[in-house]
């Protein structure tokens, strides 16, 4: 049983803006993993909910005539999977909405609700800063567009405004063509599990030479994040056997895994080292190249 | 002939369609619902309770504390009663506490129409702790000015030890060799699918009725009883369909409660239903064990001696307290018998939750510690692990000098053999020369297993079956035996088939239990029912068919003993030819205005033997260093387990021990902290139970003897799959990278620990200067 003392179904992203307006007090809800589970915890915050699981207009996975590629953020990790634009041309997205939960989860949770949760650890995030991804919201006033980079404000805090609605995810062109990517998540279990590190990388090559570079974590850190002196390090760099090598050596410069629980700083930071390797041969080899 | 057939689970079709109905699935009108409060410290007492705001929530119709309960104490293990005063369990529960044992303990409880209003009321009770050192380590618990966690124990519950085969003293200084090692495993969870749940009612003014998801309904029928101080016959307990114990609901947990709020409620139905949560701490979990073994052995790979010590940690409540240690304890002479054994257990209470029975009930924890010690010590002469234990462990003919019986049947040679051949040992071994430098590491590892058909002679072990003839020629069977999700139901209807000469179609077994109609059997666990209900199904379907035999002759005037049943059919044992078909025979006997009557046969068997059964694990594994991960290559368990009854389902009881061995091995732990007692991980998220996808493809194969004790020929398998896996993994771990880790789970962050130390780790890793401003914080990330 669950402690919801209002719960208002919305037909529209409008009227679902509306109703967060008329209730200062409800929190949205799509998929629910996210939402249910602190409501069954008794969490205080919950009760009021506006409900905007299955909206169509914000399940729409489209590229549009700039080919910037649009992800709704009530697209569910299933979706996401079965999406043809994605498959062909954001593989690494893919990888990362197969390492969610199990297949009850990946077919409700969407990729909306695993950014807005805000915690670092959110499968989809580090894809998502390795892609440059744009967000757009809307609220009462205009809407606006804000990176992904800029939206994590620290640990389960979002920059979301009352009554705004993050509404798609905008990929650009220049963000994913002629680049190749890999998410490697390193978690206790092979499913059902959250991840003690995850490692997105997304890089362009030319002529045996690394044109771009970008790596981004989960669980590195109080928010997803991406690794500026690395990537600028190996940034036309030639690929070659000791740049795997080189990759772990300044790593540890961008990065702050904490102890807790569930492991040690020390032990994250081994794996932060090892998967910025493995996650970047894996890509190379998806470039074509040898290391 | 039914028994050897993989038939289908008589519940099968019950299940897949979701029509059986489980405790939950009940419901009594205007049932009212229950929930503990718990503590929130490990080690304490309640200075001041006050329930005035929570009771005068809307929707809450009672709220008792410690002080409103009985005050006599019980005990919640599910064991037969004994006659024997200094063999009774350890009385030291009362139904809610003052003295708070370990996080979780339960304080008081609330009544309330529904969860919510229950969840919401007991956020209104107001209590005020005095707070003791949380005594979690050995060597905390024992020391000479510790707080005794229950008055007048020491904090000791129960010690004992034996020595047979010899002086062992003597046989170390004749040994060649002694090799000594340290082993610890940790308190892990049992995770049944169906949580905890009971619920009491009363249907007149007198009698209690408990339905709940239980192993043990008559044992739960007298706790109660004892528990609350009435007499038994005024409880009386239904099982319906359970999803899963383990052992967990091998103890008495939420019955006494339900009974005791019905009574003070007037007679209404109120009912608990633990969460996960709430059951990962405040049910029964797997005792941690700390294992001193000292192997003597000689060149030529003789074991000569064995002298083992174990401390187990029962937690904060006895429950089954020193007889998981006790029962542990005797698998190492009935292993390996041919040599001086000595034996030293104790057990003690701690600030951690109540331990109590667990599938294969201490033999993981000892078996887990004698078998890394086995492979130390073949590693000390550099012997072949397989060779080695071929050499020494257990052979038919062998005396058991603990129980004082010779082992009547015995195939363990014969499953280290098969195992060997299907992991392709020699081999492989070779191949994985290698792989024992660099980043990715292979190896190969064994471990044997011994367990027993039942708990005799330390406890009485009785079944009852009986067995009647329908009117339309089928048999309704009812046992005492419990079925609880491991298919014996399908078993005792497969014995009674077999012995009754009926088609397995034809054979009913009543699957909800009542204590007011049951037979009487002490219930589901120590890998009994099959073994010890065997000779209770074969007397009373025997003296049924000589009852139906005895109406045929009756009826046709022929010789009884010139007839038999043969597949449903009553013909002439010489021509073979139909006498009567048994519809036929069922209605004359109901019907006929003179001879005859219900034709039934009913049967209460006590079983004075206890077979050993025995098995292997071998597995291929292979470890990625840096990752610091196993991965399972292959795995497969090989079974002594007498004649297989059900060739499916037994490999089904395989396949989910060698699942839960893996989980032990790998990754389970409850984590406490060891200096507030506090529990991180109660839930399913952070309690790291392996899903479909973390586990290897699982192989299992049998060597079937001829149990000579037993109705079939059957021996026990239940529990014993879950025992050896987690000792191979460790070995085949240290064939691969020299590292031993001897305490489990081997989880990632020991393996980086131990890599780290034995240099096998960059070391450079957590060097690097900390940067500032990221501290965990209660609502902080959730990592």
């Amino acid at each position: 049983m669950f402690d919801i003392k209002k719960h208002t179904k919305a037909d529209s992203v409008d009227q679902a803006i509306a109703l967060l307006q008329e209730n200062p007090d409800a929190r949205l809800i799509a998929g629910g993993t996210d939402v249910l589970i602190k409501l069954r915890d008794g969490k205080p915050g919950f009760s009021e909910l506006v409900d905007i699981h299955g909206l169509e207009e914000l399940k729409v996975i489209r590229k549009d005539k700039e080919n910037n590629i649009l992800i709704g953020s009530g697209a569910t990790f299933m979706d996401i999977i079965q999406s043809d634009i994605i498959k062909d041309n954001l593989p690494m997205l893919c990888e990362a909405a197969s390492s969610v939960g199990g297949p009850q989860i990946r077919n409700v949770a969407t990729i909306g609700g695993n950014v807005c949760n805000g915690v670092t650890s959110a499968d989809s995030a580090s894809s998502l800063f390795a892609l440059n991804a744009i967000l757009e919201i809307r609220g009462k006033s205009l809407p606006r567009q804000i990176p992904v980079s800029k939206f994590y404000l620290g640990p389960g805090k979002v920059g979301l405004k009352k009554g705004e609605i993050l509404t798609a995810f905008r990929i650009t062109p220049e963000n994913y063509a002629e680049y190749f990517g890999h998410y490697y998540k390193y978690a206790m279990r092979d499913a059902m599990d959250i991840a003690t590190i995850g490692c997105a990388v997304s890089l362009k090559t030319k002529n045996h030479i690394l044109t771009d570079f970008r790596i981004a974590f989960g669980v590195a850190g109080p928010v997803p994040l991406r690794c500026p002196e690395t990537e600028s390090a190996m940034k036309n760099k030639n690929i070659c056997k000791t740049l795997l090598d080189e990759i772990s050596q300044t790593i540890e410069t961008d990065v702050n895994p904490r102890t807790s629980w569930r492991a040690s700083r020390e032990f994250r930071m081994n794996l932060i080292k090892e998967l910025s390797q493995r996650a970047t041969k894996e890509a190379l080899t998806r470039a074509g190249e040898e290391v | 002939m039914a028994v050897g057939k993989s038939v289908n689970r008589i519940d099968a079709v019950a299940k897949v369609t979701g029509r059986a109905e489980y405790t939950e699935d009940l419901y009594k009108p205007d049932m009212l619902v229950a929930r503990y409060f718990r503590s929130s410290i490990a080690h304490g007492r309640v200075k001041s309770i006050n329930c005035e705001k929570a009771k005068s929530l809307k929707g809450v119709e009672a709220v008792f504390t410690f002080e409103d309960v009985p005050k006599n104490k019980f005990a919640t293990a599910g064991h037969p009663f004994s006659l024997d005063p200094g063999h009774q369990d350890v009385a030291d529960r009362l139904l809610l506490t003052r003295d708070i044992r370990f996080m979780g303990d339960e304080i008081a409880i609330v009544v309330a129409q529904d969860e919510i209003i229950a969840h919401n009321a007991l956020k209104l009770i107001d209590i005020a702790y005095e707070a003791y050192k949380p005594l979690i380590l050995p060597e905390d618990i024992v020391e000479k000015d510790a707080v005794q966690i229950h008055k007048g124990s020491s904090n000791i519950v129960g010690e004992h030890q034996y020595s047979i085969g010899g002086d062992v003293d003597e046989a170390f200084k004749n040994s060649d060799y002694v090799v000594e090692g340290k082993f610890e495993t940790t308190m892990v969870q049992h995770c049944h699918i169906e949580n905890h749940i009971s619920y009491a009612y009363m249907d007149d003014l007198d009698r209690i009725v408990i339905v709940s998801s239980t192993q043990i309904p008559h044992i739960a029928r007298r706790i109660v009883g004892e528990a609350l101080n009435i007499p038994l016959s005024r409880v009386r307990v239904i099982k319906p369909f359970i999803g899963g114990g383990f052992g967990n609901k091998q103890d008495v947990i939420l019955e006494p409660m339900v009974a005791f709020l019905t009574l003070k409620l007037e007679g209404r139905a109120v009912q608990i239903n633990l969460t996960r949560e709430e059951g990962m701490i405040g049910t029964r979990a797997r005792h941690p064990f700390y294992i001193k073994v000292k192997t003597g052995i000689m060149k030529d790979g003789t074991m000569k001696a064995r002298d083992m010590d174990a401390v187990s940690i029962t937690g904060g409540y006895a429950s089954h307290g020193h007889s998981i240690a006790a029962a542990g304890g005797s698998k190492q002479s009935s292993l390996y018998p041919r040599m001086a054994n000595r034996f030293h257990a104790r057990t003690l209470y701690a600030n951690i939750p109540a331990a109590g029975a667990m599938r294969a009930y201490g033999s993981p924890q000892i078996i887990y510690a004698l078998e890394c010690a086995t492979e130390d010590a073949a590693r000390k002469i550099n012997m072949d692990p397989v060779e080695f234990r071929l050499k020494n462990i257990a052979r038919q003919g062998d005396m058991n000098l603990l129980s004082g019986n010779e082992i009547l049947s015995c195939g363990l040679a014969e499953c280290l053999l098969k195992g060997k051949e299907f992991i392709n040992w020699d081999k492989k071994k070779k191949e994985y020369e290698n792989y024992k430098t660099g980043p990715i590491r292979k190896g190969l590892g064994v471990a044997c297993l011994s367990y027993a058909s039942g708990t005799y002679p330390v406890c009485v072990e009785i079944a009852g079956t009986r067995i009647s003839l329908n009117q339309d020629g089928t048999v309704h069977v009812m046992v005492g035996a419990t079925e609880i999700g491991q298919g014996s139901d399908t078993v005792v209807a497969q014995m009674a088939a077999q012995t009754l000469g009926l088609p397995y179609e034809h054979v009913r077994v009543v699957q909800a239990q009542d204590t007011d109609v049951t037979p009487f059997d002490t219930g589901a666990y120590a890998s009994r029912q099959a073994y010890v209900v065997s000779n209770a199904v074969f007397r009373a379907a025997t003296q049924l068919k000589e009852k139906i035999l005895d109406h045929a002759g009756l009826m046709t005037g022929e010789e009884c003993s010139q007839l038999n049943i043969v597949d449903g059919r009553i013909v002439n044992t010489n021509t073979n030819e139909l006498v009567l078909d048994m519809k036929t025979l069922a209605m004359d006997s109901f019907y006929h205005k003179e001879r005859g009557g219900q034709l039934t046969a009913d049967v209460s068997h006590k079983t004075t033997t206890n077979a050993p059964v025995f098995g292997c694990t071998f597995v291929d594994i292979t470890v990625d260093i840096p990752l610091c991960k196993i991965k399972i290559n292959k795995i497969i368990n090989v079974h002594d387990s007498g004649v297989i009854i059900n060739p499916v389902q037994a490999g089904g009881q395989v396949h989910g021990g060698v699942f839960m061995g893996i989980g032990a091995a790998l990754s389970e732990e409850l984590l406490i902290d060891p200096e507030t007692g506090y529990i991180y991980n109660n839930n399913l998220l952070d309690y790291k139970f392996p899903t479909f996808t973390d586990l290897p493809r699982i192989h299992h194969d049998f060597v079937e003897t001829f149990e000579p004790t037993s109705g079939y020929g059957n021996k026990s398998l239940g529990e014993p799959p879950v025992i050896s896996p987690p000792p191979a993994i460790r070995n085949a771990l240290l064939d691969a990278t020299g590292v031993s880790i001897n305490s489990l789970p081997i989880s990632p962050h020991k393996l980086f620990t131990a890599f780290t130390k034995a240099g096998l780790m960059d070391s450079k890793a957590g060097t690097m200067a900390v940067k500032a401003g990221f501290r965990d914080s209660k609502g902080g990330a959730n990592v």
